[in-house]
């Protein structure tokens, strides 16, 4: 096993680029629990660590860039204000330690289907910019996973950033585990409310091979508010039309049943998740 | 590929400089601070981040040591429990009878500790989400949560 360390982005792009089977490691908060427990041995391994740029976060064009290394700490502490779905997800992640050092870029990188920053970046249409020694391109979230741990990532490419608008109305996240910490979902659901643009998104996590949308039940609840002038005036909605959005998130999951959950419960539990969500959000509207 | 224990780790840890050689590069840093270092304060208990055992702080920040690697500390400044200033958590640990076998109080310390810095006065609600990452077999929780807040008290 090699190890190596860049200090800088081209740097690390150009090892990637020479290595493309080298395993990135960042917080190392899934890596090392892959190589204590022997879960097989990577080629080599390039820690990102040293890359400041990575770490940091600022805006391009009226959207949020956000640096790949940067921690779910410091996202909730500096971002939280101007994205609070993906804040509220990452205060459900694992413990203090596990958020001070896990970060965002990670979580793409294993591509969990459970993991709990792709929902709220689904709901928010983020972009994930992934960068080469031969170039830069940028992939809505909603193309970037392609199946259980599977992303549209080529081996020579490394995750540089990813892009948000900020929250434009209220957004919400919701996970059922079996304790309030330190929990894999069981399902999650996050919601963000667009009222200047009309939009409703969603995201669905830990019910299928990769994280989803629910474009049928956002299509359908923008038009019961259009429908109703409710976007303007915020009129009630009624429990009818949260009921029916609700199913419409439950039939847009792929579960399975696993140890954690049958897909019938995730099927249940997030048209729960989902009515809630939408009427919390609709409360902060 | 075999087992090649090719790297040096230099780091600072609790303010002295510890060099360790011919580490195997997919070694934790957990494991560099036992085996190589011989501080075996910081536990080890189930090295996948659930337990909070080797809690230590990288730089300031509350980390699990069995989640860093080895070569990631190069260069970094390391307190653990053993150079960690936790007297005051220490003896409100002993006070409250929060100690049984006492394998999880190293960890629990070093993050009662990072709470106290962050929050002087923290809540019931804030002790339990600042120490959910850190697991207990004896205690049943309560008696540690009173020592957080005792130690609070006499801050
Ligand atoms: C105790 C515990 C609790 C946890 N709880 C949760 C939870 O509640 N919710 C949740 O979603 N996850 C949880 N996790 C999983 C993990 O913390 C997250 O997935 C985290 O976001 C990973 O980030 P990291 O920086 O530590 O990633 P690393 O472990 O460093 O890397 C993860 C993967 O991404 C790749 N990678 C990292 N950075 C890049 C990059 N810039 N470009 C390309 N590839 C990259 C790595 O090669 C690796 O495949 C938990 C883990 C533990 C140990
Ligand atoms: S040994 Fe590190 S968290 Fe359990
Ligand atoms: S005192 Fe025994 S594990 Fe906590």
């Amino acid at each position: 096993m090699e190890f190596m360390q860049p200090a800088t982005w081209s740097e690390a792009l150009a090892m990637k680029a020479a290595h493309p089977e080298a395993t990135p490691i960042a917080g190392g908060t899934d890596v090392m629990v892959g190589l204590n427990l022997d879960h097989g041995r990577p080629e080599s391994i390039i820690d990102l660590t040293r890359i400041r740029e990575l770490g940091e976060w600022g805006s391009d064009d009226g959207w949020l860039r956000i640096g790949a290394g940067v921690t779910y700490t410091k996202l909730i502490d500096e971002l939280g204000d101007r994205l609070p779905g993906l804040a509220m997800a990452s205060r459900t992640v694992g413990s203090p330690q596990i958020r001070n050092r896990g970060t965002v870029g990670g979580n793409l990188g294993t591509a969990s289907p459970a993991g709990d920053a792709h929902p709220p970046l689904l709901a928010a249409d983020a972009q994930v910019e992934l960068a080469s020694a031969t170039g830069t391109r940028r992939v809505p979230v909603r193309e970037f996973f392609t199946g259980p741990k599977q992303t549209t990532m080529r081996k020579d490419e490394l995750i540089a950033a990813f892009l948000v608008e900020p929250a434009a109305g209220p957004q919400q996240f919701s996970k059922v585990g079996t304790r309030n910490a330190m929990v894999i979902a069981v399902c999650s659901f996050a919601l963000a409310l667009d009222p200047a643009r009309r939009r409703v998104g969603t995201g669905i996590g830990s019910a299928g091979p990769t994280p989803l949308r629910a474009t049928e039940a956002e299509r359908f609840l923008e038009g019961v508010l259009d429908e109703q002038g409710s976007w303007d005036r915020r009129t009630r909605v009624s429990e009818a039309a949260v009921t029916r959005f609700g199913e419409l998130v439950a039939s847009a999951a792929r579960p399975i049943d696993d140890v954690r959950g049958t897909a019938a419960y995730r099927r249940h539990a997030l048209s729960v998740l989902a009515r809630r969500c939408f009427t919390w959000a609709w409360a902060a509207a | 590929m075999g087992v090649g224990r090719r790297l040096k780790v230099d780091c600072t840890v609790n303010g002295s400089r510890h060099v360790a050689d011919g580490v195997w590069e997919g070694e934790s840093l957990l494991y560099v601070l036992r085996e190589r270092f011989g501080l075996y304060g910081s536990k080890n208990a189930c090295e996948q981040g659930e337990c909070g055992s080797c809690s230590v702080y990288l730089d300031g920040t509350l980390v699990c040591a069995c989640l860093v690697l080895g070569g990631q500390a190069n260069g970094r400044s390391l307190v653990t429990i053993e150079g960690l200033d936790g007297e005051k958590v220490e003896q409100a640990f002993v006070e409250a009878g929060a100690v049984q076998c006492g394998f999880c109080t190293p960890g629990l310390v070093v993050a009662a500790h990072d709470l106290l810095q962050r929050v002087p006065r923290p809540t019931d609600a804030q002790i339990r989400e600042a120490l959910a990452g850190n697991i207990c077999r004896c205690t049943g929780y309560a008696k540690i949560i009173a020592a957080v807040h005792m130690a609070a008290g006499s801050a």
